[in-house]
């Protein structure tokens, strides 16, 4: 076993885990943190999306030791409090989601995207979410969901 | 799934993490983005007992541009995409990061790692083959060089020892009159490479006076096509040109088949994709 510490939503976490721990076990297992989930288990479908430093990876094929230090967002440290982080409100309002499995890897992986480019064209907005995959939706809603969010982060900075 | 058990070693130093691979052997693997490791390992088909991990070598990590372009092999590939020097030096690359993997896959993903795995089907070999790439690797001998030419030997198989680690991988540039492009047949779930070519071309009143072109995903390596390259060479640079060297190049390639493509199929779509990287590599030719 190895002890590791990290911050996980702003919380700090300490305690150990053996090398062969994923990142996304840690998260589930350890944290009770059950909104990252796990769809294919082999990198492809993006269900288990959080954010390492800031940058969108696939937790089932991250190390939870290669986090050791690190800071992780997951779908639960993206709300303030009350407020639904302006994704969440967009694939609630847009209708992003059905069985809404894929839905807490699709934020994140979208939320990675607007930090970088908070005006995508739908063309980027699918590029960024090549990694992710919804089986129930077709996609559209989740594309109209992002751009919503663009939306509505774009005109609360205006303002 | 989980992988089964492992000793893990996260080094800081390149000797360090060399002087590790000589004491496990064959019993450790080096650890890049690994996003081809980790589902292997989680599938039990590799189970080393020793994961050295090279994230914290930060001597593996960076970009140069100069006369050639150099690149630390733990450099991820969202960190080369996002270098616009490095972008506008080798616009081919840049292409090329956009069809590899997903964006989480890019941003753990490195460069130096897909080459020593060297999976038949990775797309960046046959670009590293085409601007005419040179490997630098450290080992218990220290620093030695190998053309990209010498270092995909087999499937999954490549020139370096048990105890060498590839650190940088140096590229030409592409140049005034210069043009290059990848163009890969994508497997619609996995996107790696069913078929995938790069082309360089390099044109002087009109004729080719230099070429390279490479293919990927069609054998058990990624590989030179010199037959391609010896029909090209000194001729005028036309369509109808490069339709001729297309046409059958792969006839003497050792292609497989698989349950994805057969081997009669991927053999056309070689030529297709020859075809269309030399007509892409044309278009992209920069003003001399």
């Amino acid at each position: 076993m190895v002890r590791i510490s990290l911050t996980v939503n702003g919380r700090p976490y300490q305690g150990e885990v053996e090398p062969r721990t994923l990142l996304v076990t840690l998260l589930r297992d350890h944290l009770h943190l059950t909104g990252t989930h796990i769809g294919c288990d082999t990198s492809q479908c993006g269900a288990c999306v959080v954010h390492l430093d800031g940058i969108s990876v696939k937790a089932c094929t991250v190390l939870a030791l290669q986090a050791d230090g690190a800071t992780v967002t997951t779908i639960e440290g993206l709300a303030q409090e009350a407020t639904l982080h302006p994704l969440q409100e967009g694939f609630w309002a847009e209708h992003g989601l059905q069985c809404g499995f894929c839905t807490p890897g699709m934020i994140m992986s979208a939320a990675d995207l607007l930090q970088q480019n908070p005006d995508p064209s739908d063309e980027e907005i699918r590029h960024a979410l090549e990694g992710n995959l919804c089986r129930c939706t077709g996609y559209e809603n989740i594309v109209r969901a992002v751009r919503y969010a663009a939306q509505q982060m774009q005109s609360a900075q205006k303002t | 799934m989980i992988p089964s058990p492992f000793a893990f070693y996260a080094p800081s130093r390149l000797d360090e993490a060399v002087r590790l691979l000589q004491q496990y052997g064959d019993e450790a693997k080096l650890l890049a983005g690994g996003h081809s490791l980790l589902p292997t390992m989680k599938l039990r088909l590799a189970t080393p007992a020793v994961l050295i991990d090279l994230h914290k070598i930060s001597d593996l990590v960076g970009v140069t541009v100069g006369e050639r372009v150099t690149i630390g092999s733990m450099t991820t590939w969202s960190a080369l995409e996002a270098d616009a020097t490095l972008c506008e030096a080798l616009p081919v690359l840049a292409a090329t990061i956009r069809l590899i993997g997903d964006r989480q896959v890019r941003n753990r993903g490195t460069l130096g790692g897909a080459l020593a795995h060297a999976d038949p089907a990775a797309d960046a070999p046959a670009v590293v083959l085409v601007l005419n790439g040179t490997l630098t690797i450290y080992g218990p001998a220290g620093i030695r060089t190998i053309a990209a030419d010498d270092f995909f030997v087999d499937m999954l198989t490549t020139a370096l020892a048990p105890d060498e680690i590839l650190t940088a991988i140096t590229l030409d540039r592409v140049g005034p009159g210069e043009g290059a492009a990848y163009l890969k047949f994508a497997h619609p779930a996995s996107r790696y490479a069913l078929v995938g070519v790069a082309a360089f071309l390099r044109v002087e009143a009109g004729q080719v006076s230099a070429c390279r072109v490479a293919v990927t995903g069609a054998g058990v390596r990624a590989e030179r096509l010199t037959n391609v390259e010896a029909m090209l060479l000194h001729q005028p640079a036309q369509p109808d040109l490069f339709a001729r060297a297309a046409r059958g190049a792969a006839d003497t390639l050792e292609i497989l088949g698989d349950l994805h493509a057969s081997e009669t199929y991927r053999r056309a779509m070689v030529e297709v994709y020859i075809h269309r990287a030399l007509v892409a590599a044309a278009a992209s030719l920069r003003a001399s």
